[in-house]
């Protein structure tokens, strides 16, 4: 899978070049700047960009902005974006487009090598990755209003792996119950929270994070 | 050209007529209520008179300055000292009112140019319609009427022309044209002249200028000390955050890894449990310094501005909270956190105290000041002053030359509105 990755500081990028190649990714391009992003994007045509938001020169937002930008250009472009900091801000300005493959995560998510790679490939795949920090602030923030308060503490555990991007396996194996289990909340789930039931992980994603986001 | 210079003088003509009316008996109306408010002072009903006489005459005035701007670009700035924002109501905010006036110097010079006004302001403004209407009379002495005067034993003078005869009657008619004449050229001038005298008593002298300054010199002083200070206890605390937070938790992390290295060979399971404790060390270091940061500059700030900021505070509050942002552009670094910590300071208020269920918070920028409202429908009851979460926010805008403004009757709602001065790029 080739893969460009974007990230100013050079300790960190030579970093994630050798943890990316030891679970034998190809690293196409890794660059240092927003200008070297999007031509690395538009000539390489990698299967996914790995890419810091505060970029060089303007040192803003020009990572998030160059992905945006080339996510415009070809839609469903594969991109995920590491960040400092999350902001359910930037999270929506990724998830806006509705087209999937995209994810979203605190840089200390690298330290878990294994969950960051399985991220990578999730976005790869067309899925989603998005940081438990933006869910839980989502979800905390609706907690208090029906029906979201209906849910059961398992149903909000699965809802918020859920909405992170994990499919019923994954989130099986994590709380460590059968599928069956995990299709059997899900189904409870999009019940109590009038959802429409779909079998596409990333549709499911989004169809999360549009309840969550209603009514604001 | 011709016309124009008729439609000016005719025009100034008016504004003459309008004027001498107005400087002669708004002169002698003002002067005499405020020689009889003031001199019943010490029978006690002045006290209450002399405030509303003075109003009335300051109101008078600054119509008078506002004409001299429009009508013949004479500026002429307001002198007046302005009241202090927590002046008592009642009885005795009149008796302050009272003393405040009459220790203002500009008051003084208002009575001085009443009598100037209703004397030579009157004369000069006067002069202006009469030029032009002066003529009308020379020429219907001309076309006969001075005939039958003549006849009563009348002796009419034209100015200094008597008329005897249809000669001097003609001489009469031609002076008033030439007059006319006069009146076309003159009579913006006069009304000019007759603002600039104004502007001799009722602008502000050096020493009311020097005294204002001298004011502004003071509130600089102090909102500076108030930077400082709060800059200082800012410093502090960011000091103390990192040594007993990041850095510590660094030490911690050194101390395990030295632990490992020494253990790595020997006892591998514990080696791997310490490495454990580490990653999970530097992780919540990384917590901590992020939280830091947010607290002294938040990165969405940095990165997007202030409109995208307040937004993306938003969004993390446990209360719905609507923005709005019209902001076409972005203010000074300094001046965009100022505002961010007012408004995240308001919104922490309205909802610790408030117990506010929605806010919303507007965001523009007009006239060269930047505007914040933040509305909730809490409770209400919140005020400036005894030491109140807002009074911070005063202090830290007011840096700024920044203003705070809190409407917020008990039972709600509560609408804290800022302002600051300041451009956008």
């Amino acid at each position: 899978m080739r893969v460009v990755l974007a990230e100013d500081l050079f300790l960190l990028r030579d970093g994630l070049v050798r943890m990316l190649e030891a679970f034998d990714f190809e690293i196409a391009a890794a660059v240092e700047s927003g200008p070297e992003l999007t031509k690395a994007l538009a000539e390489l045509q990698p299967d996914v960009a790995v890419v810091d938001v505060r970029l060089p020169p303007s040192h803003t937002d020009e990572g998030l902005q160059c992905a945006l930008a080339a996510r415009r250009a070809k839609p469903g472009l594969p991109v995920l974006v590491l960040s400092q900091h999350v902001e359910q801000l930037y999270a929506r300005e990724l998830l806006a487009d509705g087209t999937g493959g995209v994810g979203y995560l605190l840089k200390d998510r690298v330290f878990d090598a294994g969950q960051f790679i399985d991220a990578v490939r999730r976005v790869a795949a067309g899925g989603t990755a998005m940081d438990p920090q933006v869910i839980q602030q989502l979800l905390s923030r609706r907690s208090a209003d029906q029906p979201l308060g209906a849910l059961t503490p398992r149903e909000r555990e699965v809802l918020e792996l859920m909405a992170q991007g994990r499919s019923n396996a994954a989130i099986a194996g994590q709380l460590v119950v059968t599928e069956r289990a995990i299709a059997k909340h899900t189904s409870n789930i999009f019940g109590k929270l009038d959802l429409p039931v779909s079998d596409d992980d990333n549709r499911r994603v989004l169809a999360v994070l549009a309840y969550l986001d209603q009514g604001r | 050209m011709g016309t124009s210079r008729v439609g000016r003088a005719v025009i100034a003509g008016a504004r003459g007529l309008y004027l001498s009316v107005v400087s002669l008996a708004g002169g002698i109306i003002f002067f005499v209520n405020a020689v009889l408010a003031i001199a019943f002072i010490p029978l006690g009903i002045g006290v209450l008179t002399t405030p509303v006489v003075l109003t009335g005459l300051r109101k008078h005035a600054n119509l008078r300055r506002v004409q001299a701007g429009e009508w013949s670009d004479v500026h002429i700035p307001i002198p007046y000292r302005p009241f202090p924002p927590n002046m008592r109501r009642g009885l005795m905010g009149q008796v302050d009112r009272c003393h405040l006036m009459l220790k203002d110097p500009a008051t003084w010079r208002d009575l001085q140019w009443l009598l100037v006004d209703m004397t030579a302001g009157f004369i000069v403004a006067i002069l202006a319609p009469s030029l032009l209407l002066y003529m009308l009379y020379g020429w219907v002495l001309a076309l006969g009427v001075w005939e039958p005067i003549y006849n009563a034993g009348g002796g009419e003078w034209y100015a200094f022309i008597h008329v005897t005869s249809q000669t001097t009657a003609n001489y009469a008619a031609a002076l008033g044209t030439g007059l006319f004449v006069v009146g076309l050229f003159l009579n913006p001038v006069l009304i000019r002249t007759h603002f600039r005298m104004a502007r001799g008593l009722i602008a502000p002298t050096t020493s009311m200028r020097e005294r204002e300054l001298a004011l502004r010199v003071d509130h600089l002083t102090e909102t500076r000390h108030d930077a400082v200070d709060t800059s200082a206890a800012e410093l502090r605390r960011i000091e103390r955050d990192l040594h007993d937070g990041a850095q510590a938790r660094l030490v911690a992390m050194g101390m395990d890894l030295g632990t490992i290295e020494a253990l790595v060979e020997s006892n591998p399971a514990k080696a791997k449990e310490l490495l454990a404790k580490a990653r999970q060390n530097s992780g919540e270091a990384l917590t901590e310094l992020r939280d830091l940061v947010r607290g002294i500059h938040p990165p969405v700030l940095a990165e997007r501005g202030l409109g995208d900021a307040v937004k993306a505070l938003a969004l993390r509050l446990p209360v719905t909270t609507e923005v709005d942002v019209e902001l076409r552009g972005r203010a000074e670094a300094p001046v965009e956190s100022a505002a961010y910590f007012a408004v995240s300071e308001t919104l922490t208020n309205a909802i610790k105290h408030a117990g506010a269920e929605r806010i919303w918070v507007d965001l523009h920028h007009t006239d060269g000041m930047l505007r914040i409202a933040v509305t909730d429908n809490g409770k209400g009851g919140a005020a400036v002053g005894t030491g109140s979460g807002l009074s911070g926010i005063e202090r830290r805008l007011g840096t700024f030359d920044g203003v705070l403004a809190v409407s917020s009757p008990v039972g709600g709602p509560t609408m804290v509105t800022m302002e600051i001065p300041c451009e956008l790029s």
